[in-house]
């Protein structure tokens, strides 16, 4: 096992859901490449091999026009996300590219105190780059939940 | 008619009670006046049964219903119900089988819903089983007719409902055929949980009068505002039913009413650092680039530019529903036009750019619902009728939606 990447990983997403735990949503491009690609989809979507799921972002431009979205455009109510992540195990690795996978369960906290987990599933990533420079060409975000409630505004 | 001694509606459908979304008796007789009434409920597409032996299931209101394709080649809808005990008998979205067991005692039916085994019916050697008069013929699970337009199935438990195409009248049918031309396929599925009485995103999605106002992405990129032309589209005969529609604004932009006014909704200076998001084609060929379409009950057909989708939201209790969407394209797309519609889904859902806030704007209505006590909505925009017309700043849509639901529930 590559001790050193394991530990790089494992930082690049450690300092990805603090990211968005603390509400730094116009750092969070800049954890993707250029011409990244970001989706959320459902299990059920994944395994049947259907494209569509709850969102998806075909470059890091994407990802900015979707927080400018959240703080100019769209509305919902005041809430904050807490990420655990766990299991995180790199699947492959060839030509610089890191294939990893991670487990993730999120608790939504809403302004009025309500509190309910709402999502759990896996990131599948593909990461580029080296060191601390290493960012995410590919993360696909599969929820073993299909259903959302209420509304996904802020990204898993 | 009241249904409660104190809760009573009056006249007209200019105003709508606030008890309607939190009233159990309601509720009850919505099940049996409305879903299971004289009305066409959606099922699912019949791409999502393609080959005999395939099912899905779905619900008719709070009834689970199966939708199968039998080893003919028809397609079937019963209810997911056994006649022994109850016990829901298929419990997976989608599958393929040749007969339909009951995990419970293993009855087993066929795919037109017939009874076709009853375990140990004459009982085990010779003690027990079923009584000697017991006819399997009389136990075959409750059917719903099918009907099927464009590829999407409606079904209906009741035998005064009309045809299919009367029930949707010449101008719903020739709106769903506009975007149903050529064999679908699913491109995705996923649910929204709403925090509200199911009717109140129907009234949410026969509303055209919101749709700039509230959903400000929209207007912001000038997707859609309501001085674009478009209108609305009701038949005379199901009020219930509607299209809500607009165009490419050709030329210069017209002074509008919201040019004149500062509405929250007005940010001059927002662009997309990658509007290819928005990028898609004329694929019908008339210029329309929105058109929501539903049908009384509970269903909803979408067309946002190239993002396809039907939609159908279901009860679960009063004050809560499930809003849930399959996405879907044609058979012939290209991989190009297969990316088109993958990146306009970003529109649309529970993270769309223009519809996340129907998922919280129907919680508020419902929070207000239990302090609201004998009130009413105000639903005059665009006069007292119920007519098509060519504006969008209207509450027509809801006001025939009301008179079709308060006729069937005679309330």
């Amino acid at each position: 096992m590559d001790v050193t990447a394991q530990i790089e990983v494992e930082a690049l997403l450690s300092r990805y859901v603090h990211c968005i735990d603390d509400n730094r949503l116009e750092e969070w491009p800049d954890f993707f490449t250029e011409d990244c690609r970001y989706e959320i989809t459902s299990a059920e979507n994944h395994e049947r091999n259907l494209p569509i799921g709850i969102m998806v972002a075909t470059s890091r431009g994407m990802l900015k026009d979707r927080i400018s979205a959240l703080r100019e455009a769209n509305i919902y109510e005041p809430q904050r996300y807490r990420h655990s992540v766990s299991s995180v195990w790199i699947t492959g690795e060839s030509g610089g590219v890191i294939t990893a996978q991670a487990n993730f369960q999120v608790i939504r906290v809403m302004h009025t105190g309500a509190m309910d987990l709402f999502c759990t599933g896996k990131y599948l990533d593909r990461i580029v780059g080296s060191g601390a420079e290493r960012r995410y060409a590919e993360k696909r975000v599969i929820l073993d939940n299909k259903r959302i409630d209420t509304l996904l505004a802020i990204p898993l | 008619m009241a249904l409660h001694n104190d809760l009573t509606w009056g006249e007209g459908v200019t105003r709508v009670p606030y008890w309607l979304y939190n009233d159990d008796n309601v509720a009850k007789r919505e099940q049996a006046a409305i879903f299971e009434g004289p009305v066409w409920n959606f099922l699912c597409l019949e791409a999502e049964v393609p080959n005999p032996g395939d099912y899905a299931t779905t619900f008719v209101g709070e009834a689970p219903v199966i939708v199968a394709r039998d080893l003919d080649g028809a397609i079937r809808a019963f209810e997911n119900r056994c006649a022994h005990r109850g016990a829901l008998l298929c419990f997976k979205s989608h599958g393929n089988t040749k007969q339909i067991s009951c995990i419970y005692h293993n009855w087993t039916y066929d795919l037109k819903g017939n009874l076709t085994g009853v375990t140990f019916q004459k009982g085990i050697k010779g003690k027990g089983g079923m009584p000697p008069e017991f006819d399997r013929g009389e136990h075959a699970l409750r059917r719903l007719q099918v009907g099927n337009i464009g590829g999407i199935l409606f079904g209906t438990f009741s035998d005064k409902a009309p045809p299919l195409e009367e029930y949707l009248g010449p101008e719903i049918v020739g709106r769903i055929k506009r975007v149903m031309r050529r064999p679908v396929k699913v491109l995705g599925y996923f649910d929204q949980a709403l925090p509200n009485n199911w009717k109140i995103y129907m009234e949410n999605v026969k509303d055209p009068y919101h749709a700039s106002l509230l959903h400000t992405f929209f207007t912001t990129f000038r997707i859609n505002r309501l001085s674009q032309p478009g209108g609305i589209i009701i038949d005379g005969k199901h009020t219930g039913h509607h299209v809500s529609y607009s165009m490419i604004e050709r030329g210069a932009q017209a002074a509008s009413e919201y040019d004149k006014t500062e509405l929250r909704a007005r940010k001059e200076n927002y662009r997309l650092a990658d509007p290819s998001v928005l990028d898609g084609v004329d694929e019908f060929g008339d210029g329309i680039t929105l058109q929501i379409l539903s049908v009384f009950p509970n269903f909803i057909l979408q067309q946002i530019q190239n993002a396809l989708a039907v939609r159908k939201v279901l009860p679960q209790g009063l004050e809560k529903s499930n809003l849930v969407w399959t996405h879907f394209g044609f058979v012939d797309d290209d991989a190009k036009m297969t990316e088109t519609r993958i990146k306009q889904s970003n529109l649309v859902g529970p993270a769309g750019f223009i519809s996340m806030e129907d998922g919280v704007v129907g919680g508020f209505v419902q929070r207000t619902v239990p302090g609201a006590g004998g009130r009413m909505e105000v639903v005059e925009m665009g006069g007292h009728g119920m007519a098509s017309q060519d504006t969008r700043a209207t509450e027509a849509p809801l006001r025939g939606y009301w008179k079709m639901y308060r006729e069937l529930m005679a309330i």
